[in-house]
């Protein structure tokens, strides 16, 4: 039986993790983007901030991300089993590389531009809205991409704690050393993968041209 | 920007720029402006002639407080700059920088359409404006209107930087090195465009270059700086039988044959 009459055959449960998967990335990403984005803004406007804030987000992301998801688990509040433990260790992976984006994309506009937008009597919230973010978008967005396939690939690891996705057949599969059953969960989540980075690196390019 | 009354410790009303005492130092550095006394009258046009890293464009950046100075005062139309809200000031003060500086997510329209729109005004005011604007710089509003600025010649884009710095009417005008990156046949075009265009409005004019012919040609008087000092402040005809050796040595650079820097 080659692997694609099983997924056919359970199609309904492999719908229901992926649907499971594509949630806690999309509130993990949300989440992240909420913090990182003003947090890479901020960046920008109080410099000497960059080194620590930069230097603990790259920490994070070096720790294991099994490791992560078990450090987690005896945390008060936002630990434990499930969900929310898990949206909190994907939250911690992706802010990274959509912090790093936003601060890099924000400090490599020209110089030049700011300086005339200064100059016109822009103030500092219309310097932001009219000329940063959307000179920095592409850069943003390719932050944005980066950070999603990442969590697309971590966030099979979240069943290990409980909180289901595309994980719940590939660790099954390696405890019933079943290829059919890994490849029920590892398919689609490169299927995913691939979607959401063509997806956003199309943005990314219409962005960019504009 | 309305003309303040005049009160004491203010400026004396004949300027519509006046630096008293002004110094600059970035950091404890070497002063890039150090004791600069300039008056500068309605309707003129002020050349600051000077090398590189003689202290012009900090000079202009102290005009419309991009840079406050260390010790002394900048007055604008009356008021110190420190004493002004920076965002009026700067609404008040048309800017012109090399490579203009223009907005690259923008169209033209909406480039020189800028100030105008940040001051509230309503659209078809705008509209007209903006078409108004390019048409005093030469460019045709329905050809240029919608392009980016990376459609453009270089010559095409200094002249939407001066459309866009004259948008909203502003009283003075400071320009910073605005045809430096022109080819010298668009450069001088754009001169003799540029002269025309300050004669008719009228506008307080400051204007910074390393080119003595620029200065000669555009200049009502030059100002040249020399290591952040002032050393003389001249009409052309004056400046060109001056006696200090700074000013012989940027008038000899008019005896070089055509390619040198100051061509």
């Amino acid at each position: 039986m080659s692997h694609f009459e099983f997924m056919l055959r359970h199609w309904e449960e492999v719908l229901q993790v992926t649907l499971e998967h594509v949630l806690l990335v999309a509130v993990a990403m949300g989440i992240a983007t909420l913090i990182a984005i003003p947090l890479g803004i901020a960046l920008t406007r109080r410099r000497a901030l960059r080194v620590p804030v930069l230097g603990l987000a790259n920490i994070m992301q070096t720790v294991p991300s099994l490791a992560l998801f078990g450090f987690l688990i005896p945390v008060p509040f936002i630990g434990g089993i499930g969900r929310r433990t898990a949206i909190v260790a994907l939250v911690l992976y992706a802010l990274l590389p959509i912090l790093r984006n936003t601060y890099a994309g924000i400090a490599g506009v020209d110089p030049a531009v700011i300086e005339a937008a200064r100059g016109m009597g822009m103030t500092p919230r219309q310097l932001l809205w009219q000329v940063e973010l959307p000179l920095s978008s592409a850069v943003i967005l390719a932050g944005l991409r980066v950070a999603t396939v990442i969590t697309i690939g971590v966030a099979t690891i979240a069943a290990a704690i409980g909180a289901g996705g595309l994980g719940t057949f590939i660790f099954r599969g390696v405890s019933m050393v079943n290829d059919q059953v890994i490849l029920a969960g590892a398919v689609p989540a490169a299927l995913l993968a691939i979607l959401a980075d063509v997806s956003l690196g199309w943005a990314e390019r219409r962005l960019a041209t504009k | 920007m309305t003309i303040t009354p005049e009160s004491d410790n203010q400026g004396s009303g004949r300027f519509a720029i006046e630096c008293r005492h002004v110094w600059y130092r970035a950091n404890g550095a070497r002063p890039r402006v150090a004791d600069l006394n300039l008056q500068i009258t309605r309707g003129e046009t002020l050349v600051l002639l000077g090398r590189s890293g003689s202290g012009k464009t900090t000079a202009l950046k102290l005009i419309n407080r991009l840079l406050e100075p260390s010790e002394g005062a900048v007055f604008v139309e009356n008021r110190a700059t420190t004493e002004w809200d920076p965002i009026r000031l700067r609404r008040g003060i048309g800017y012109v920088i090399q490579e203009a500086g223009l907005f690259p997510h923008l169209t033209v329209a909406k480039n020189v359409g800028l100030v105008p729109k940040l001051e509230g005004w309503p659209a078809g005011k705008i509209q007209a404006r903006v078409e108004e604007m390019l048409t005093l710089v030469g460019l045709a509003p329905r050809e240029f209107s919608g392009r980016k600025p990376r459609e453009l010649s270089g010559g095409q884009r200094q002249r939407v930087g001066v459309a866009r710095a004259l948008a909203a009417d502003p009283p003075i005008l400071l320009m910073d090195e605005p045809f430096g990156a022109l080819d010298p046949v668009t450069r001088t075009e754009l001169q003799r465009e540029f002269r025309r265009l300050a004669q008719r409005l009228g506008k307080t004019i400051v204007f910074v270059t390393h080119d003595v012919r620029e200065a000669l040609l555009l200049g009502s008087r030059i100002a040249l700086l020399a290591e952040g000092k002032l050393v003389a402040v001249r009409a052309p005809a004056a400046f060109l039988s001056s006696p200090e050796p700074e000013v012989k040595e940027f008038l000899a650079s008019l005896q070089e044959p055509a390619g040198g820097e100051a061509q």
